[in-house]
């Protein structure tokens, strides 16, 4: 085998978290009740925009989380070998992205370094100058001409190579039936679907260029050690989405359990949830999020034989990370759920349960929870966004995630001191902006009308 | 006698009409399938008149009124016709012209005081409010004006009534502060959208008798809306009966209950329980009301219609007679007196008098109050107080009471959902307040409950058929799943539904059928005894005589006992053997329902029967006008709990609670009038 496949624990619960999500999807398509909800969803212009844009994200995660040893060695060798060093699909994919590194800073599109050094020339003087990139415009004569033209053809190329990509599957989507294209196309159909299929017609025409040009240049500019900042802003959306989701998933059964209980319950066990929420509550998050982290380093650094890979080391923090938030962030949830609950508890339904004999267990299973579930996931929806952007903030004070992890805190933690730098190193910064921003806003969009749509208190 | 008066009589004797409603139409929703809840209505209303729009849930009466204000929903719209007030159409008016209107010369009041009155405001601002903005002449004495306001709506000690917070009034209390802040403006017409159905009768008096009160003062036209034939008939000059988004009779309050006019408002008549309909069921209308999303080419009411013929189905009904009274029919008036000499299947009233089923002994239950930092226990709401009761089985027990009185505690603590403070309640024999665990669960298959509001009582995310089988499920009964589905499906078609309602979710019901399916889950388990707590309450009447008819079949078939909670006499007088009036946590009087509404002995039966009211506009009753509201039950009053409201409090009522006083077999009463010793006492 060309590789040995690793599943590190953060891989694990993603896995778990897909078998999760296709089960409740294979579960809501069998109840009318629970599509009507997503059948709004799927009837706003807004949220077909916005999620295109997170499926786009979510493929990068994807890929980027199918982590293997590569193997290594002479391909005749007898005996296999493989690399410690744990890669994903998506390194491999980049290919050239990771590996083309140049010395230190340069800025997007250029072709010299962003800092004088000495260089000698062939005839053995030195001066005292920008020298040429290692990779970005390699291609170029040694003055650069016709940058600006290569760079657009590049772009142009790389954007009709992807949207036609695009449309080819779109053709297959259809089953080559040019009704339905233009049906499609048109907008013609009950739910806006033309909006997405456009959105991601333009999505896909600016990675194009963008992952065309990344071949030849740094569109994004190299940060202090020279890495591509294109490469790096990708790599950090798995970072993003993990942060972003496994935290729900680590809080969501205590939030459900010990909500749903304090309310359903009342008496002594509310008493006690309650002393239970408002004590984490009250200390702040950050402390415990410092002290956990710091904990955690410490254990790391004395044992470090237990892990086979710098990877696996930073994966492990990753997860903490998500298990330290979850932590902190599942009161709030657990306190709308226990509300709910009350509420729901005097309902006749409930009532009508409890003369029938029915077990607490299974009242609470059966009556509670469907009935508080769109609370969850509006609170799961809204709480996404919140989470990237703890990460970004909790990394900027290097309490984050492990400085070897790509993510987009890391990259402003990396870039803040440069800003101080005259000419400003401004796209590092930019760049873990941007794609921050763009996830941010298109989860916030979605959580709009997933929210609209699920509030039966919003309905007519 | 204000020397003013006689000139407003004056002009209440003009007959020119006030307000002209001229085919109105109101749509609901997106335009390309429009609910039309309001299509064509032309009416008109009189000054000083009072014009009762009567209809079921869902007819657009209230769409009518919202439309008139310019108070629609944010999907709603006014498509066609006009608002004529005084000759001028509101519908020209501008937005902010028609601010002047609402609260000047229209006034409102709505069906729920509790959410119209705004909670961190005091009531007498909220009044002042509607002065200052809409009384000119009084601009400058805002306050007395206020103060006079809430004299003229019979709030006592106004002056301090003024700085005081909605939370600290009841809601009867409330209601006449709408009502102030409605004449606040000198309103010509007033608007009043079932302004007592969320009130107790006897409070609900009170209201209605205000309203009348202040028409006869101010010459003010009244549009009342409601769907209850007994305030029609007390307070309708005349009458509109909206069916679907249409008028189908317009009449004089007189005409309508001698003679009314169309099938639709005979069968409303027929579906109305009596005493005197004991023996036979009542007359039902079938179906369902069509959805109004569609335009429509034939009598919306052909489907339900016992008299239905082939034009109904393929043309526009006419309207005949005059537009001050008249209906909108095909058949000709001697052609719809067929429909009186009909005669519905006949389900008798079972006769009762088994052994007694279930045996309540000074039930009690007490709810601790928690105060201050430790939340320690500082009172008890003593919500029932010592309460004896019997069901013999094959019989209806009926339990009446004002809201709050603690009847439909006593429902849930004979279910054990709450646990009684003390007492005991024998279930054959069996202490079920000293069974726990799994034996009561064990033993919970033989009662059961049915609730007043069928779409709280059943959970939104079931199918039905989850629903029925959630009793079989918990008590083991019924056997597999295919063994259970055909018990479902036989249940179904035991309260009259189709078996395919299995595969269905609740909300795709009605009213009506919903409360089968809960009547239908109830019995899933065969029980012995149905707490009903107000299972007719929320429905419209047509509705409501399918459910009473239901359960009196259902009754003389299996044998059933009922705990009938209600607070309707005329249910308790069509369905009960025996009713038990309840009154701040106990029952003051007990008997055989005939002999306790023929002839009430204790003063608060004589006044709540004399406040409910009959729909017969020549019966003229006389109210007995109950001070006050109900005290709280944290600190019920010294002595009898009755005696700050009762007429007829004597100095022992004051101090000491009355003995049971037993007055043949099963009646008994809780009065010191009733005990012979203390009749004396007051007499000499």
């Amino acid at each position: 085998m060309p590789f040995q496949p690793v599943i590190l624990w953060t891989d694990a619960l993603v896995y778990l978290l897909l078998v999760l999500a296709a089960g409740m999807l294979w579960y809501t398509r069998g109840h009318e009740h629970l599509m009507q909800p997503w059948r709004r969803v799927a009837g706003s212009r807004t949220a077909q925009a916005a999620l295109v844009v997170l499926s786009s994200y979510l493929v990068i995660g994807l890929l980027d989380t199918l982590h293997f040893h590569p193997r290594t060695g002479d391909r005749e060798a007898a005996d296999v070998v493989y690399s410690t060093e744990v890669s994903s699909l998506f390194d491999v994919i980049a290919g050239p992205l990771r590996t083309q590194r140049e010395k230190t800073y340069s800025a997007p599109f250029a072709i010299h370094l962003f800092s004088k050094e000495t260089i000698e020339k062939a005839d053995g003087t030195t001066v005292r100058d920008y020298p040429r990139l290692a990779y970005g415009g390699a291609h170029l004569d040694a003055h650069g001409t016709g940058r600006l033209a290569d760079i657009l053809g590049k772009a142009l190329a790389g954007a009709v190579k992807w949207a036609l990509a695009w449309s080819l599957l779109l053709v297959l989507l259809c089953r080559f039936s040019r009704a339905r294209i233009l049906r499609l196309l048109g907008g013609r159909m009950r739910n806006p679907w033309h909006v997405a299929a456009w959105s991601a017609l333009l999505l896909m025409g600016v990675f194009g260029a963008l992952w065309e040009m990344a071949g030849y240049y740094h569109v994004l500019g190299t940060d202090k050690v020279g890495e591509d900042v294109f490469f790096q802003s990708l790599k950090s959306i798995r970072t993003g989405l993990i942060i972003g989701t496994l935290t729900t998933l680590v809080m969501l059964p205590a939030a459900i359990l010990l909500g749903i209980m304090a309310g359903y319950f009342r008496g002594w066990v509310d008493d006690l949830i309650q002393y239970l929420y408002t004590t984490l509550n009250s200390i702040p998050g950050v402390l415990l999020i410092a002290a956990a982290v710091l904990m955690m380093q410490i254990y790391m650094s004395n044992h470090a034989d237990d892990f086979n890979s710098l990877t696996e080391r930073a994966d492990l923090r990753l997860l903490f990370l998500c298990l330290i938030l979850g932590v902190t962030s599942w009161t709030s949830l657990c306190r709308l759920l226990r509300g709910e609950a009350l509420k729901l508890r005097d309902l006749e339904y409930v009532q009508a349960a409890r003369a029938f004999g029915v077990g607490h267990f299974r009242i609470l299973l059966r009556h509670v929870l469907p009935n508080v579930m769109h609370i969850v996931l509006i609170a799961v929806v809204l709480d996404f966004s919140g989470l990237v952007l703890a990460e970004a903030v909790l990394s900027y004070i290097s309490i984050g995630v492990d400085p070897a992890t790509n993510s987009w805190g890391n990259m402003i933690n990396g870039a803040r001191l440069e800003l101080a730098r005259e000419p400003v190193v401004w796209w590092s910064l930019l760049a873990a902006f941007g794609f921050m921003f763009t996830l941010v806003l298109a989860a916030n969009l979605v959580s709009d009308v997933v929210r609209d749509a699920l509030d039966p208190r919003l309905r007519q | 006698m204000n020397p003013s008066e006689p000139a407003m009589n004056d002009r209440s004797a003009d007959t020119a009409s006030l307000l002209t409603l001229d085919g109105l139409a109101t749509h609901l929703g997106s335009a390309t399938q429009p609910v039309r809840a309001v299509d064509g209505v032309s009416l008109q209303i009189r000054r000083g008149e009072t014009f009762v729009l009567l209809g079921e849930s869902g007819c657009g009466k209230s769409m009518i009124a919202l439309s008139i204000m310019r108070l629609l929903p944010h999907s709603g719209r006014i498509v066609a016709g006009d608002i004529l007030l005084d000759g001028q159409s509101l519908r020209a008016l501008s937005e902010a012209e028609m601010r002047s209107e609402r609260g000047g010369r229209v006034g409102m009041i709505f069906q729920e005081p509790m959410t119209s009155l705004n909670p961190v405001m005091t009531v007498g601002e909220q009044v002042a409010e509607a002065v200052r903005l809409h009384d000119q002449r009084n601009r400058h004495r805002v306050d007395e004006r206020v103060v006079e306001l809430f004299r003229s709506v019979g709030i006592p000690d106004p002056q301090r009534r003024v700085h005081e917070y909605p939370h600290q009034l009841s809601g009867g209390m409330k209601q006449r502060v709408m009502i102030a802040m409605a004449l606040g403006g000198r309103p010509d017409l007033l608007i009043a959208d079932e302004p007592t159905t969320a009130l107790d009768v006897t409070i609900q008096a009170q209201v209605l008798d205000l309203l009348k009160q202040l028409q006869r003062e101010t010459g003010m036209a009244i549009l009342l809306i409601t769907h209850d034939l007994g305030v029609v008939a007390e307070m309708a000059d005349r009458v509109g009966v909206m069916y679907a988004g249409q008028l189908l009779e317009i009449n004089d309050v007189a005409g309508f209950f001698a003679r009314p006019a169309h099938p639709y408002s005979r069968k409303l008549f027929r579906s109305v329980p009596k005493a005197e309909k004991r023996d036979q069921g009542l007359d039902v209308i079938p179906g369902m009301v069509p959805a109004l999303n569609q335009p429509f080419d034939h009598c919306r009411f052909a489907d339900r219609c016992e008299l239905v013929e082939q034009r109904c189905r393929t043309q526009l009904p006419p309207w005949r007679g005059a537009a001050e009274s008249g209906y909108r029919c095909h058949l000709d008036p001697d052609e719809v007196k067929d429909l009186g000499s009909r005669v519905p299947a006949a389900p008798r009233t079972a006769q009762g008098a088994g052994e007694a089923l279930l045996d309540v002994r000074q039930l009690k239950v007490h709810f601790p109050v928690h105060k201050g930092v430790l939340r320690r226990v500082a009172g008890f709401v003593k919500a029932v107080d010592g309460v004896d009761l019997s069901i013999p089985s094959g019989s209806t027990v009926a339990l009446v009471g004002e809201s709050g009185c603690g009847k439909t505690t006593v429902g849930k603590a004979i279910l054990q959902l709450h646990r009684p403070t003390a007492g005991q309640v024998l279930f054959d024999g069996t202490d079920l307040a000293h069974v726990a665990g799994a034996e009561l669960r064990r033993l919970r298959r033989e009662f059961q409950i049915i609730f007043q509001d069928p779409a709280s009582s059943m959970n939104p995310r079931m199918l039905v058929e989850d629903i029925i089988a959630e009793g079989l499920v918990a008590q083991r009964i019924g056997g597999n799943r295919a063994q259970r589905r055909s018990l479902v499906e036989r249940l179904l078609e035991q309260v009259g539904m189709p078996a395919g309602a299995a595969d269905r979710y609740p909300h795709e019901f009605s009213g009506g059928q919903r409360q089968r399916i809960a009547v239908a889950r109830a019995l899933a388990v065969q029980p012995r005894l149905i707490v009903c707590d107000e299972p007719t309450s929320a429905l419209d009447v047509s509705v409501q005589a399918q459910v009473l008819n239901l359960l009196k079949e259902l009754q003389l078939e299996l044998g059933l006992s009922y705990l009938f909670i209600t607070h309707n006499i005329s249910v308790v007088a069509y369905l009960a053997h025996e009713v038990a009036v309840m009154y701040l946590g106990r029952i003051v009087e007990y008997g055989e329902v005939g002999q306790v509404l023929r002839e009430p002995l204790h003063p608060y039966t004589r006044a709540l029967l004399s406040a409910v009211p009959v729909p017969d506009p020549g019966h003229r009753r006389a109210v007995i006008k109950l001070e006050g509201d109900m005290p709280s039950p944290v600190d019920p009053p010294s002595g009898c709990h009755f005696h700050p409201r009762c007429p007829d409090a004597m100095a022992v009522c004051r101090e000491r609670y009355p003995q049971v006083s037993e007055i043949g077999p099963v009646r008994r009463v809780a009065c010191w009038l009733t005990v012979p010793g203390q009749q004396r006492q007051t007499g000499s």
